[in-house]
């Protein structure tokens, strides 16, 4: 469960984020769509914690992102844009390193690696060392990463960016299964055909500001268009460009 | 703890497996200053005794003018040989280089010596042939040994002690022991460990930051919920044992090609036991911390591993300053200068090397003064480490 209440952020004089809020709940994959450079990102990174926001709070299963930001990080299995592995370590070595630092029981380590590497079907590849795996093989194995402490919400940055065709489906087929597990999932994107066919809940960010906030059937309906992607582009007209 | 052992077995998993870090920490940095070392002593071992003992090869034109003097210079151990036709010739053949050093003795030298006049003795040589200068200083303190002897012998047939020509009996005293003597030139030893100390590091440091953000590994990782400050101790740990490794590695080194090096010919002998090696590694170690931070520092700050590199190769020119100014100023070692790292470690290793006995204030002072100031530039690190911007 993720809450998002009024926040802004400024990097100098550019507003990355004015007085966002949405939430994002468990059991339901929630979508930031926008353009480039609308600020899906550096909300994001505000709630895995990296950056601070200059107002406002965000909490991800009730807990502050700025106040205590040890235990939500605890929370939340993150994938961000371009996120690169040691390229000397075996994917299995990269993901075990990863569940070290969630400070996860040794005991049980191997056999939550070996999970992950399952449920990600990376087997094939599993033992070889990263460098000069595919942007497709690269993308699975940091996955398996963020997941092998089985957090309660997972949010990624982009996931599908330089996927092709086949591993774009098998990124879907995970998020679905994400969701009936009832994990809180939440993702960035500014492809619409991607949220389109994934989402519950569609939030359309332009401007560092909501333009929308609906499911993908309310907001055609409330924009009056059948095409998402006409719909998008009105919504994000109805946004005043920053000042 | 649990963090910082894990980011520290995970870093040296991955450095041992990097040929980058393994090239420069292994190889590069131990054997760059004995290599330089060995090819400076020889030269200058060529350079400033090379056959002294051995006869020296001197032409000499108008050898029929002074019987005397050839005989006098071939029983100190010069061999006159055939010298170029006339004087233009040989003035040539300085010139070209053909001969070093030539002697001429004029026509006028054998009725010059009768008549009590100067007598003429040409030296040709070439000032701007450094090569030459030691031929020629040779020739010349020949010829003056066999001028103070005509000049005593001309006394004594007037009644007259030659001793009235010496007023003064000049006596140096030289104190310098042989083990003195070497640290001089082995001052910049010294110089070598700290910069293989350094290299150790470097790429370790570099991939602190720049290199993980360079990856893209930065971000996922800063997303984990362990503290930062953490993740940089682990990472300055495994960089510090990087170095040390680096550093024994460039002892032992230097130990071994120290043996084949011809010291004693300079009248050196420095103290170079493995007794001494192991102190030398204990006196430098602490600098590894300050330099593990310092480059983690300093990369923090650049966009790309290989700005990176370049800002961080001025840290390995760094530690050279005060142990530069010192050499120049020849200060002698005091417990105030115990606290400035790099130097600290230099004074000690050379009085090491001198074989004087080790001071053990300050000995306390370089490794305290050094491990504190590698701690407050560590907490520096951990402190831009948790900076926003770190991720560029």
């Amino acid at each position: 469960m993720i809450n998002v209440t009024d926040l802004h952020k400024s990097f100098g004089d550019v507003q990355a984020v004015r007085g966002i809020s949405f939430a994002a709940a468990d059991g339901r994959i929630t979508g930031l769509l926008g353009p480039n450079g609308a600020g899906k990102s550096t909300i994001l990174r505000i709630l895995y914690t990296v950056l601070k926001p200059d107002s406002g709070s965000a909490k991800i299963d009730g807990l502050d992102v700025v106040d205590d930001a040890l235990g939500a990080r605890r929370k939340i299995g993150t994938l961000p844009h371009g996120s690169g592995l040691y390229p000397h370590l075996t994917a299995r070595e990269n993901i075990a390193y990863y569940a070290k630092l969630y400070d996860m029981s040794p005991g049980i380590i191997d056999e939550r690696v070996q999970t992950v590497i399952d449920q990600l079907d990376i087997n094939e590849f599993a033992d070889r060392r990263t460098k000069g795996f595919s942007q497709g093989q690269r993308t699975k194995v940091s996955l398996a990463r963020s997941l092998v402490h089985e957090p309660q919400n997972i949010l990624l940055d982009e996931p599908s960016n330089g996927l092709d065709v086949m591993a774009t489906r098998s990124l879907r087929e995970l998020i679905r299964q994400l969701k009936a597990a009832g994990k809180c999932v939440l993702f960035s994107s500014h492809v619409m055909q991607e949220v389109a066919a994934l989402c519950d809940e569609i939030v359309i960010i332009a401007e560092g500001q909501v333009a929308m906030h609906d499911t993908p059937d309310g907001i055609r309906n409330a924009t009056g268009c059948d095409d998402l992607e006409d719909a998008f582009v009105k919504a994000i007209e109805r946004v005043e460009p920053a000042a | 703890m649990k963090t910082i052992f894990t980011v520290f077995f995970k870093e040296l998993t991955d450095n041992f497996r990097d040929r980058r870090t393994l090239m420069t920490a292994l190889l590069l940095g131990p054997l760059f200053g004995p290599i330089l070392f060995a090819f400076v002593i020889n030269l200058s071992v060529s350079q400033s005794l090379s056959n002294e003992s051995e006869a020296l090869d001197l032409p000499v034109l108008g050898q029929e003018n002074a019987p005397n003097l050839v005989a006098y210079l071939q029983s100190s151990n010069i061999n006159i040989v055939e010298a170029p036709a006339t004087r233009d010739l040989a003035i040539e053949a300085v010139t070209t280089g053909l001969h070093d050093v030539v002697i001429v003795i004029p026509e006028t030298f054998g009725a010059d010596l009768a008549e009590l006049v100067p007598a003429t003795v040409e030296v040709i040589t070439d000032q701007a042939n450094t090569t030459a200068e030691r031929d020629t200083r040779r020739a010349r303190r020949a010829l003056q040994a066999y001028s103070r002897e005509l000049a005593a012998m001309r006394l004594t047939i007037r009644g007259v002690s030659p001793q009235v020509m010496r007023p003064l009996n000049i006596d140096e005293v030289d104190v310098s022991t042989p083990s003195g003597r070497s640290a001089i030139l082995l001052g910049m030893l010294s110089y070598f460990f700290i910069f293989a100390l350094l290299t150790g590091g470097m790429n370790l440091a570099i991939d602190a930051t720049a290199g993980e953000r360079e990856r893209g590994s930065l971000e996922p990782l800063l997303c984990l919920p362990v503290k930062r400050d953490h993740l940089i101790f682990g990472k300055i740990m495994a960089a510090c044992l990087f170095m040390a490794i680096s550093l024994s590695l460039s002892l032992t080194c230097f130990y071994f090609a120290l043996k084949f090096m011809p010291l004693q010919e300079l009248g050196m002998t420095p103290n170079f036991t493995p007794l001494a090696v192991v102190i030398a590694f204990l006196f430098l170690l602490p600098f590894a911390l300050v330099g593990a931070a310092l480059m983690t520092m300093v990369a923090s700050f650049t966009k790309s591993f290989k700005e990176a590199q370049t800002w961080v190769s001025v840290v390995l020119i760094a530690p050279t300053m005060p142990i530069l100014v010192v050499s120049i100023l020849m200060v002698r070692p005091s417990t105030a200068l115990m606290f400035i790292p790099s130097l600290s470690q230099h004074l000690l290793l050379v009085g090491l090397i001198k074989n004087e006995p080790i001071n053990a204030l300050h000995v306390a002072v370089s490794i305290g003064g050094t491990l504190l100031i590698g701690a407050a530039l560590t907490w520096i690190c951990a402190r831009l480490y948790r900076r926003e911007g770190l991720l560029g």
